[in-house]
């Protein structure tokens, strides 16, 4: 894949990922990931600080599809949906199939009564497999600005 | 109870009262009151209570500090040179600044920005900027006594690598405090070197006693967190115990694992356990009894701010920092031990999934004190039952109870009154 077929190529997935997530399509949010993959939300200074913990941490495609799962069909909230302002995807090293790259977001939360709020902003740290297609996430850490979250967190960022 | 305490009389300046002396008894009030909320920042807080501080291994070294709050109070937590820890506010003796406007640093001193006086890590006044004036012109009066101007100091405690402080001259030693039931229950789970490996901040829509009454509630548990039924993990049918000390104010309830456990109370309950659902990655509930005793759940705490919890695996110290009469931030502080191999880490981490802000067994606990606030706004006339397994604040051998919960109120009352 040339550079430009591959940064076309990460731009999209990127679009599809928050689009999959704002559309409460979330039953394909897995497929977005290879099964040996690893999906973290923490924030800047904890990532910092090697602090490994994340207020998710899922070592696996199934670890995604639980956390979908249970926010479906055991898990108690209030509804609401997010929307993802994208920044620009920024295109790291490529090597052996596997590209770095990185942007950053903010999310809007909006409650189901339409009380919309700054929810959380930051950057995704990814690491794609591009040896195949569709691109998928080998790794997507998601790195907040801020350690505090208001109320809860239950749908994926 | 006098007329006077119970609020009569005093206008609006008194503690809410409460209906009777039954501790079954809680009135909406205490919740959405601000004078309520005032009260409790004078009477709990800064009153005769250990107050959680700061980790001591946040501050392993002479010099090191943090800076934390005791209920709304800025204060700064330091190893002096001696490797003693000491606390006091964090606010400048000349003018009432903030002194240390990072959460923590290193130095002999700490210095004001705004004129430059600084101080050493046991909080002395050590130097004062211009005090002999310019050119021989102003400068300190030859009354000023630098050691009459420290820094208003706290006594400080530590248990189990956990620094605790009070404002309080005559409150009894931690232990004493705490007795010797809950003293057991904090070394069952912090004991051996430990280390941090998580760290996050939830913002609670609520008082913060709708949290620390939420954690002490084994009742609530295993019908709001669904999870912990469909899953099999903490159902109140398991064998299980709540503790509580002589005051009230302290606690630790525990479950043993029991998978053979009957869920019949359930099925009778017609309650939402959703049997037929699995996990697709069941690591995330794949728990080692590293304790050697089945104990499963263990949600340890002292009044009034700080939750010990070990959750299968997951260990970690919650902190309950009160905001605005409804408004709390909950600190999680995630650790893991030093003897963890790779795989015990890993353990941790994955079943970290059940706990936190987006917590499988957690997460709900975030917007339930909300939804109790949302209701109690403008309509807090009356008050709650708390009655479940009795009238009494007393140890129990089994955890369908608000045992727990009377017990703060028991505590609550005796410090706040009415």
């Amino acid at each position: 894949m040339d550079e430009t077929a591959l940064r076309q190529g990460i731009d999209n997935l990127y679009a599809a990922y928050t689009d999959c997530i704002d559309d409460d399509r979330l039953e394909e949010w897995p497929d977005f990931f290879v099964d040996d993959c690893r999906y973290l939300i923490t924030d800047r200074e904890s990532h910092a600080a090697g602090l490994r913990h994340g207020v998710i941490y899922c070592a696996s495609r199934g670890m995604l599809i639980d956390r979908i799962t249970t926010m479906r069909r055991v898990l108690v909230y209030e509804p609401h949906r997010y929307r993802h302002i994208l920044g620009a995807a920024r295109l790291g090293t490529v090597q052996d199939g596997v590209a770095e790259a990185r942007a950053n977001f903010l999310a809007v939360r909006i409650m189901h009564d339409g009380q919309s709020s700054l929810f959380v902003t930051g950057r995704y740290l990814d690491r794609i497999d591009v040896g195949a297609t569709p691109l998928r996430f080998i790794e997507r850490l998601v790195i907040l600005d801020s350690p505090k979250i208001d109320t809860l967190l239950v749908i994926p960022l | 109870m006098s007329v006077q305490d119970a609020g009569f009389g005093k206008g609006i300046n008194g503690p809410v009262p409460f209906p009777s002396n039954a501790l079954s008894d809680v009135p909406f009030r205490v919740y959405t009151d601000p004078e309520q909320y005032r009260l409790e920042q004078e009477r709990i807080f800064k009153g005769p209570t250990w107050n959680y501080l700061c980790l001591a291994g946040e501050i392993p070294n002479p010099g090191d500090w943090v800076a934390t709050t005791l209920g709304e109070v800025a204060v700064i937590v330091a190893r002096g040179p001696d490797g003693a820890v000491n606390a006091f506010v964090n606010r400048c003796a000349h003018r009432g600044n903030l002194l240390c406007l990072t959460n923590k640093g290193h130095g002999k001193e700490i210095t004001c920005i705004y004129h430059g006086w600084s101080y050493d890590l046991e909080g002395r006044l050590t130097g004062v900027a211009f005090e002999r004036g310019v050119k021989r012109q102003g400068g300190m009066p030859p009354e000023f006594r630098k050691d009459e101007h420290h820094l208003q100091r706290l006594r400080v405690a530590e248990l189990c690598g956990l620094v605790y402080g009070t404002f309080d001259e005559d409150v009894e030693d931690l232990e004493t405090y705490l007795g010797p039931l809950v003293v057991g229950g904090m070394k069952r789970v912090l004991n051996r070197p430990f280390h941090v490996i998580g760290r996050s901040t939830q913002i609670l829509p609520n008082n913060w006693k709708l949290y620390a009454e939420n954690v002490k509630d084994t009742y609530h548990a295993s019908i709001l967190h669904s999870f912990l039924t469909t899953f099999r993990i903490n159902r109140l049918s398991m064998p299980g115990s709540i503790n509580i000390d002589e005051s009230g104010g302290h606690h630790f309830s525990q479950a043993k694992l029991d998978y053979a456990a009957e869920d019949a109370d359930y099925q009778a309950a017609q309650l939402r356990a959703d049997t037929d659902l699995k996990l697709e990655d069941s690591s995330v509930i794949e728990a080692f009894d590293e304790y050697g005793d089945q104990v499963s759940v263990q949600i340890l705490t002292v009044f009034p701010n700080l939750v010990l919890q070990q959750v299968r695996n997951t260990i970690a110290v919650r902190v309950i920092r009160p905001r605005a009469v409804d408004r709390t931030e909950l600190d999680w502080v995630h650790l893991g031990f030093d003897d963890d191999d790779a795989a015990m880490t890993e353990r941790r981490l994955r079943q970290g999934n059940l706990i936190g802000a987006a917590g499988y067994i957690a997460l709900e606990d975030g917007c339930v004190g909300g939804f109790v606030q949302r209701a109690l706004q403008y309509n807090d006339e009356g008050g709650g039952v708390v009655m479940m397994g009795g009238h009494d604040a007393e140890s129990q051998n089994f955890r369908a109870s608000e045992a727990a919960i009377r017990g703060f109120w028991k505590k609550y009352r005796a410090l706040v009154g009415a």
